[in-house]
């Protein structure tokens, strides 16, 4: 099947898995539930590019399939300021800080420390991705223990509160949120839109890409930030889905088998909508709710993490 | 020509380059030999932009190569790295094509193609040319990166240990086509070589280094004597002359 007739086949699967969403089942008195449907497609549908773009460049940056964005520890932050800031107000937490005001302080917080930590680690001769890497990493482990500890000495009740903002749910998306998320993100694809030729050259390497003229220096740290910005919108809008960007760029690889990123990205996306339409597909119809997706994504992913591991130690 | 201007890089508190200056002249085979840590890497490192100076100025074409666009420059100078490791779907025609994207940014026209075809050929390499580079064997991969620096087309060709990791073959194989290259079309090649036999038989002109510093700089048949090649690397050589070609022998120390 040539690479047109699969794009195009991903795209009539996802449209009538979106069609079926909006319209099973629908009550007689539709306009309420058609728009509260329309919001949750649309914020599955943003969430799903935002993970499947800034998984496909972030491999390409990072040289790599089984790594992605969440590696740098940008989930932990989110985790740690959810957690302290039920910690500082207890049950007063939602007239304390409104969702607008977390949603953009989430926003705020991730992209200071990923800022932070390319100022310090990525500077133009000594670009070394890899101990930027291994900082995040500490760092979200550090994170994610600090807000353990946390979340043992809370009150339980808070805890529970607490937990709802730990899995990705799109049950309760906040509309005016999505509003700004949709439009951060749209940037982000904008602005990155020009350079995917440029993340073709960055696949040959550091020094093969600066012979054939790219400025890597500015192409690595432009796509770094935008990365960066995709995913503290998606996880503040949403949650964290940690094991998702794996499981979507590798069956991306597997279907279209090239180096293209003017197809690898679209595609991932395609790819992305329709594995977020199944799960959510499986959390509402087979388990009634009683599920998160994230967990759903998590067992799934993580399985597919397994054999990918696998697969790599074969060769 | 490529005109270094004395350049110093240090790493740390290592100095690498000590106010290297050299001129390196057009249409030739030059290489740069020297015992490890002698700096070779790091001149050609810095005369293709990978490494910035810490001092000093490379001229090609008359012009600091810090005011060229990236994509310009990319017209003029070319370099190749010894380690090219990737494991991607990524055909050989797909990789040579990247050699274009200094001219045309990847959207390929019929002259492209047709460079493309050229460097394809001119490597022998039109029979795997649909073939997946990580299936290929150590030297086709190599000259697979060599023809996409030939697509690229550009007077000044910089080559980091080309015959690395290759066998006998192989290396005569890829030097004597650096020499159809320089002599056929015109370009200058410097390289960074370790056997010392390659380097004598295959390039007109050599540069020594050690310490940091080019310390001796001549056409071969000046360099490659034995108390000019003692001093370079600190052991002895017998040179064997055969049909004006010098080859030598420095097993025995």
């Amino acid at each position: 099947m040539s690479i047109k007739n699969k794009l195009i086949l991903l795209s009539l699967l996802c449209l009538g898995l979106l069609a079926f969403f909006l319209l099973f089942d629908l009550p007689t008195n539709w306009t309420y539930a058609f728009e509260k449907r329309s919001i949750k497609i649309a914020a599955m549908i943003m969430v799903a590019c935002c993970v499947a773009y800034s998984s496909v460049v972030f491999q390409t940056l990072t040289a790599n399939r089984i790594l992605t964005p969440s590696i740098m520890g940008f989930e932990s932050v989110y985790v740690l300021i959810q957690t302290v800031i039920v910690f500082l107000y207890g049950d007063k937490t939602f007239t304390a800080v409104n969702d607008k005001e977390n949603f953009f302080l989430s926003i705020l917080m991730m992209l200071g420390f990923a800022l932070l930590l390319f100022r310090f680690l990525f500077r133009k001769e000594k670009s070394n991705l890899y101990l930027l890497l291994l900082i995040g990493l500490v760092l979200g482990t550090l994170f994610r223990t600090l807000s353990s500890f946390l979340q043992l000495i809370i009150d339980p009740n808070e805890f529970l509160m607490l937990q709802g903002s730990m899995f990705a749910s799109f049950n309760s998306i906040n509309l005016e949120l999505f509003w700004y998320a949709l439009a951060i993100m749209l940037l982000c694809f904008v602005l990155g839109f020009r350079g995917f030729r440029n993340l073709d050259l960055v696949i040959l390497g550091r020094e093969n890409a600066i012979s054939l003229g790219l400025d890597y220096f500015k192409t690595v740290r432009l796509y770094l930030i935008l990365i960066s910005v995709l995913v503290a919108v998606s996880t503040a809008l949403v949650g964290p889905i940690t094991f998702f960007g794996i499981l979507v760029t590798n069956l991306t690889y597997e279907l279209f088998k090239t180096y293209k990123h003017a197809i690898l990205i679209p595609a991932c996306c395609l790819v992305s909508c329709l594995a977020l339409f199944c799960g959510q597909l499986v959390v509402e119809h087979v388990f009634n709710f009683n599920s998160t997706i994230s967990v759903i994504i998590n067992f799934v992913g993580g399985l597919y993490f397994m054999v990918l591991l696998l697969k790599v130690k074969k060769v | 020509m490529i005109q270094i201007e004395s350049l110093s890089k240090n790493f740390a508190e290592k100095k690498v380059l000590k106010e290297v200056s050299l001129s390196i002249p057009n249409g030739k085979i030059t290489s740069l030999v020297g015992s490890n840590g002698a700096g070779k890497s790091t001149l050609l490192g810095i005369i293709s932009r990978i490494l910035e100076p810490d001092q000093g100025a490379i001229i090609i074409s008359e012009k600091n190569i810090k005011e060229y666009k990236n994509r310009i420059l990319a017209q003029h100078l070319s370099i190749l790295k010894q380690s090219n490791h990737i494991n991607l779907k990524l055909t050989v025609r797909d990789l040579v094509s990247f050699g274009r994207f200094p001219y045309s940014q990847g959207r390929l026209t019929a002259e492209d193609e047709l460079k493309i075809d050229e460097a394809i050929a001119f490597l022998n390499l039109t029979e795997i040319a649909e073939d997946y580079i990580d299936e290929l064997s150590g030297g086709q991969r190599q000259r697979a990166f060599l023809a996409m620096v030939v697509a690229q087309d550009t007077d000044y060709i910089l080559l980091d240990e080309p015959l690395n990791n290759l066998d006998m073959k192989h290396s005569v194989q890829i030097m004597k086509i650096l020499k159809e290259l320089c002599q056929q079309k015109g370009k200058t090649i410097v390289m960074v070589i370790h056997d010392i036999n390659f380097a004598s038989y295959y390039s007109d002109y050599i540069a020594a280094m050690k310490g940091g510093q080019v310390i001796h700089f001549d056409k071969t048949e000046n360099i490659i004597e034995p108390h000019i090649l003692h001093d370079v690397f600190d052991i002895h050589f017998e040179i064997i002359e055969r049909g004006g070609r010098r080859i030598c022998n420095y097993y025995d120390n």
